[in-house]
């Protein structure tokens, strides 16, 4: 199975998770209460958003808590800077040419 | 004269969909034209170095354009779009996908729908695109192909060689 960014993010309540501990590391118990999911469920998320190696795991005494790698997040806006740049490279063609047909008028 | 044109380009990941603004120097008819005329769409939509190629265009509602996007090698890379609704000069939506030079669109790549509004802006025009895709992991295929495409493995080199310059510098 695939695990990169992408499929990190294309479930929402793995955004939600990503959202919620971007702020801070959270716990599987203190995340589960904000989902009306099971915690065994919450933990699938986990482990998925681990092995998209989105989010890491400490450990402090007997609870995990699970962080946020932003580095890894930035690789989205790497793939749309990409795309971001095909557009501008279409519409600067787009502005030669209408200055072209305005001229011949 | 250096003009400051509006660009937005704002990727929404809950709703799938990219929302493109830009402002161009002309008036809404004659950057509707640009969009809608196979003559001049032939001009300007595929990005450098890749030039498009028009085979057959019908723009009405229910219509389509077919087309290739051709790389510098002579290699074509077919787009079949169909037109949905059509409100001159104010908006049109239609249906995108990845085709073969017959015009039989290929149902594994993924297919977008396009809303593109035109409005005023001053004198100038304000075209707003908005990309609808299914799944996000269906942007994320269509970037793969723009990669393939060499519409961005240029670009890369692009910023290779100006890093390399200012490097010796």
């Amino acid at each position: 199975m695939r695990r990169d960014i992408f499929q990190a993010i294309a479930d929402p309540t793995r955004r939600a998770i990503i959202t919620l501990i971007a702020v801070h590391a959270m716990t599987p118990n203190a995340l589960a209460e904000h989902f009306d999911s099971t915690r065994q469920a919450i933990s699938k998320h986990l482990r998925v958003l681990t092995e998209c190696q989105l989010v890491t795991q400490e450990y402090q005494g007997r609870e995990i808590y699970y962080q946020l790698e932003i580095d890894k997040m930035k690789e989205i806006d790497k793939w749309l800077e990409q795309f971001r740049r095909i557009w501008e490279s279409r519409f600067k063609q787009l502005d030669q040419l209408l200055s072209t047909i305005k001229k011949k008028k | 004269m250096k003009h400051n044109l509006q660009f937005d380009f704002i990727a929404d990941e809950k709703k799938n969909t990219l929302t493109i603004r830009r402002e161009f120097l002309a008036g809404r008819q004659l950057v509707w034209d640009c969009y809608t005329k196979r003559e001049l769409l032939d001009r300007w939509f595929a990005p450098a170095p890749l030039t498009t190629k028009t085979k057959s265009m019908d723009f009405r509602e229910g219509g389509h354009w077919h087309y290739a996007m051709v790389d510098p090698n002579g290699t074509e890379y077919w787009g079949y779009t169909e037109y949905l609704k059509i409100n001159p000069i104010d908006y049109y939506t239609s249906l995108d996908a990845f085709s073969d030079a017959e015009g039989e669109i290929n149902e594994d790549l993924p297919r977008a729908e396009w809303l593109v509004s035109f409005t005023d802006k001053g004198e100038n025009a304000l075209i707003e695109t908005i990309v609808t895709y299914k799944s996000l992991s269906d942007l994320e295929k269509v970037i793969q192909m723009g990669m393939e495409q060499g519409m961005i493995a240029t670009l890369k080199k692009l910023d290779e060689l100006l890093l390399t310059i200012s490097k010796e510098k």
